[in-house]
Parts: structure tokens; sequence; C-alpha cells
């Protein structure tokens, strides 16, 4: 269960704050198998077809949103942040999720080219995977 | 190998008893499944038990042989947990070792308290059925899960919110006579759409509420219904079970569900039936839009057709193929860990002729589906009368 008012630290994920930090700095992966079956850390074995050596290739730096909803009645980890987009994207080798920032939800279609980043719950300041459009 | 007959059943009253614990709740829905059945509490070869968010709500884990002993048995008790496919996987198994020969008489059901979280720490409790590090981390809610479904099924399918509002009216107007059901009045289409958004595009009318309430089911061996003379006539003669990764973002597919698909074909197959033999469904209609791909998966529509089912008449209570008739988990209630043992007792209620809506049943085999998290987990049974 996340934490509400923020004042404990959550443990840190390695494969999934490594990724978040690699995004933070324009280096975002993802992780193929031999079979080309993407997928996201952390991960000992893909999740598609079980093989085991797992590489990392650098995420496209677009994708395009496959669907999308604007969200009213938020989490509580997002009390503050609401309303806000939250959308699915593809980015060719792996699919991400993440908050749209930056455009209004009237201007969003499917198919918009996106941008991943990482910016902050306003209401936790917890890092989260962001959209821009791009 | 033999077969499985539901020998009695019972729920409470599905809604809001914040002041009510799942043991409580529990010990009613068994007591009444018990006095139905007529079969002797010292019989009972152990407890198949369906909960989901005890730890949150209650602040009880280790629920089995807590409600073991408030249904007044002493066999073991083994909690499952699959988000709100908890008490459809608890059936399954009992299915399983009632046929094997392990168990002659088992209990199962489940059991959920949420209105004492209120909504929002419902709606928290419910995010932890989605991936915490990709979804949840990212705003996803479960009415948001589905919103994203549903627009990307609008997206490949066409469909519109007056189709799902549709959906939304059957189920309750299905609810009106059922007098465990949460909601027992109708809607009409344009309350349905002038209702707050949730996550677009579905709104408040577009999702299930927040519930509380148990289920119970005695389930018998043929020989023990023999030996017992018991008046037994539905059996449990299909069961299926399908999983799928744990986000939608993993999936292959996000306007369809493979895990139903698969389960419904397990099920179908394992009845011996096909999807043209089913002449009523009770399917996990957690959000309207998932009453639709659920139809799809049970293989009564092809994928983009099942959209405008309930706006064409045909799974109304009117209809061909009524689906939902107990008002569904839109109108009936969705008390998570309760909800597959309800549909096995509103099914067998249904196609034995106790339920209100008996008359509606066009035939005499029937279908339930039931769903955990964004369908990562899914079981499907087929029931049929054989007096
Ligand atoms: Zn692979």
């Amino acid at each position: 269960m996340s934490d509400q008012t923020g004042e404990d630290e959550r443990v840190r994920d390695e494969g999934y704050d490594d990724l978040l930090d690699a995004i933070e700095s324009g280096e975002g992966y993802y992780l193929e198998c031999p079979e080309g079956h993407g997928s996201l850390p952390p991960r000992r074995v893909c999740p598609h077809c079980g093989a085991t050596d797992l590489e990392e290739v650098a995420l496209p730096e677009t994708g395009d949103i496959e669907t999308y909803t604007e969200v009213h009645v938020p989490a509580p980890s997002f009390a503050d942040d609401a309303p806000y987009v939250t959308a699915v994207a593809d980015f060719g080798g792996v699919r991400l999720t993440g908050q749209l920032r930056g455009s209004e939800a009237e201007e969003i279609e499917v198919g918009t080219a996106v941008a991943v980043g990482v910016g902050e719950s306003a209401t936790t300041d917890e890092r989260v995977l962001v959209f821009r459009p791009a | 190998m033999t077969g499985v007959r539901v020998a009695g059943v019972g729920l409470t009253h599905f809604g809001s008893h914040p002041e009510r614990t799942g043991r409580d709740l529990f010990a009613e829905a068994s007591e009444r499944a018990f006095a139905d059945a007529g079969v002797d509490r010292t019989d009972v070869a152990q407890l198949n038990y369906g909960n989901f968010m005890g730890e949150l709500s209650e602040h009880q884990g280790h629920q089995g042989p807590l409600m073991a002993e408030a249904a007044g048995l002493t066999a073991p008790a083994t909690r499952y947990e699959s988000a709100c496919a908890s008490s459809g996987v608890a059936v399954r198994e009992a299915v399983k070792d009632v046929r094997n020969g392990e168990a002659d008489v088992v209990l199962v059901g489940g059991a959920e308290r949420m209105n004492n979280l209120g909504t929002t720490g419902t709606t928290e409790a419910l995010a932890i059925a989605a991936d915490d590090l990709y979804e949840v981390r990212a705003g996803m809610t479960f009415p948001a899960a589905y919103a994203l479904m549903a627009r990307a099924y609008f997206e490949q399918y066409g469909g519109s919110k007056e189709d799902l509002a549709e959906i939304a009216v059957k189920n309750h107007d299905n609810a009106l006579e059922n007098e465990f059901a949460q909601f027992q009045k109708s809607i009409s289409v344009e309350q349905a759409l002038d209702a707050p958004t949730i996550a677009d595009p579905l709104g408040l009318y577009d999702a299930c509420p927040i519930t509380d309430g148990a289920s119970a089911a005695v389930l018998v061996s043929d020989e023990y219904a023999d030996e017992h003379d018991l008046d037994a006539p539905v059996a449990i003669t299909g069961t299926g079970q399908g999983g799928d990764k744990m986000a939608l973002q993993d999936r292959r597919y996000l306007a369809r569900t493979p895990a139903a698909e698969y389960a419904a074909a397990e099920a179908y197959d394992d009845a011996g039936v096909g999807p043209q033999d089913v002449s009523v469904a009770e399917v996990h209609d957690c959000f309207t839009i998932a009453e639709v791909l659920a139809i799809e998966a049970l293989d009564f529509y092809a994928p983009g057709e099942g959209i405008g089912a309930a706006a064409r008449g045909e799974t109304t209570r009117d209809g061909d193929r009524p689906v939902n008739l107990s008002g569904g988990l839109k109108a009936k209630g969705h008390p998570v860990g309760a909800t597959g043992g309800s549909q096995i007792v509103e099914m067998t209620r249904l196609l034995r002729g106790d339920h209100p809506n008996s008359d509606a049943v066009p035939g005499d085999i029937g279908v339930t589906h039931n769903a955990g998290g964004t369908v990562a987990s899914t079981t499907v049974h087929v029931l049929e009368v054989d007096e």
C-alpha cells in the first residue's frame, strides 16, 4: 500500500528505480530476449517465453498513445493531482503506462506521439512516469 | 469421476453494512446454504473460502479457519485469493476435489467487507489488484483500468457511452425483484449518461458499487446426493480457468480478454457443451464494458459484436440469452471475494426455478464468468439442470 503522507521513504526497488533514473537522464531502456520479446524491469526471465538472457535495449524516443483516460476519482496517492490523464503508450518493443502532462484532455487522441519522462505526484512527491506530446 | 451437485445455496443481502464483520456475513450466508441443502455440517470435508482485502479492511488474515468456525465447521479451511475472482477459484478447486474423490461435501463461498474503508480506502485497496510498479504508481485505479479498455474497444470496434448505459439500465432492471441486491431501483439511459465521470468514458453508473456481503454453496458428489436422497437438480458440469499478464500494458490485447476466452473454452469442453447451448449467463460486469468483454470471451459474440447486445434486447430479460438476471455486479453489488460464489448461488436458483427471474430463463444450461483484476485471472463454470 502506498504511503499517503509521504513521511516514510519507500524502499528502493532496484529494477524499477534504476529505469526511472535512466529515463530521467534520457537513457531509457527496456529488456529484450533472444526471441525479441520486450519487457520492463525488474525481470530475471522473459515473461513471454521464459528465456533468461535478457539484454537492455534503448527505449525509442517516442511512442504512440494507444488508450487513455482522464481520472476524476483518484487513488489517495494522487488526491491532489486529479483530474489527471493516465495513458498506455506503445514504444515498439514495450508499452508503458504513464500520466500525460502538458496537454488538455480534449486535445488527446489515440495515436498521438509522446515522449517519456519522469515527473512527480503533486500529492506525495513520489516519482511518476509521465508522457508529454512529442 | 463423480459428478458435482449444488445441494444448497445462501447469500446475505448485498449492500452497505459497515457495522457487520466478515465473519458475521459469512455465518449468515453459510447458515442459509446448509438450511437449503439439508446437509449435516459434520459431513463437510473442507471449506474453500474466497476473500481479497481482509488484511486491509478488517486487519484479518488467515480467514479460512475463522470462517470455518463462523460456519460451525471443524473441517480444514483454506482461503483463496485471486482478486475479484477469489471465490470463483475457490469453487473451481472444490469441484476438482469432489470429482477426484478427495471430498464428498465441500462448503464454498466467500465474503468481503468494504464499506468501512470508505470510497478512498476502497479505491486504494482495489488498486492493489493491479501492478504496483507500473500501473498504480502511474495513477491507475480500477475504474481507470477499465476506462482504458473501454477506450481501446471503442477505438478498435466502435461503440458508444449509450451502448454502455443500456447495460447498466438492463442490470438495474433485473435486480428489481432480487431481495439480495444492493440496488432495487431502475435507472434510465439519460440518468446513466448524466452521471458524474469517474474515469472517462466511464461514469458513476458504469461502475459497480462498494458492497459488503457473503455467498455460500454446499457442493456434494452424485453419490452423496443419492445416498442422502437430496433434492439437488443443478450440477456443475464444467470448470475452466485462464490467466494473463498482470498489467494491461503487457497484454497482447487491450480490448479482448484471452484469460476469459481460455477459461470459457476449457469449461465448455469439460461440460461437453458449446456457447450455442447456453441459454443464460451471470458475468463479471464490474464495469459496463466488462460485460461486453465477457459475452465476447464466452463466445456468444465475435470480438466487437457484443457492444450492442443489451441495446438490441438480446441479453435483456426477455431476450434470447439473458445476461445477469441477478442484476449483475452492477446492481446486485460486488463484495469482491464473495462474487464468484454468488454467481453460482444465483445461477443455481435461476436454473432450479426459485429465483424471482427464473421465468426469464429460456433453457437449462447456464454459465458463470468471474474475473480478477483487469481479467488477469478468470474462472468460468457451466451449470446444468440434471434431474
Ligand atoms: Zn521471450
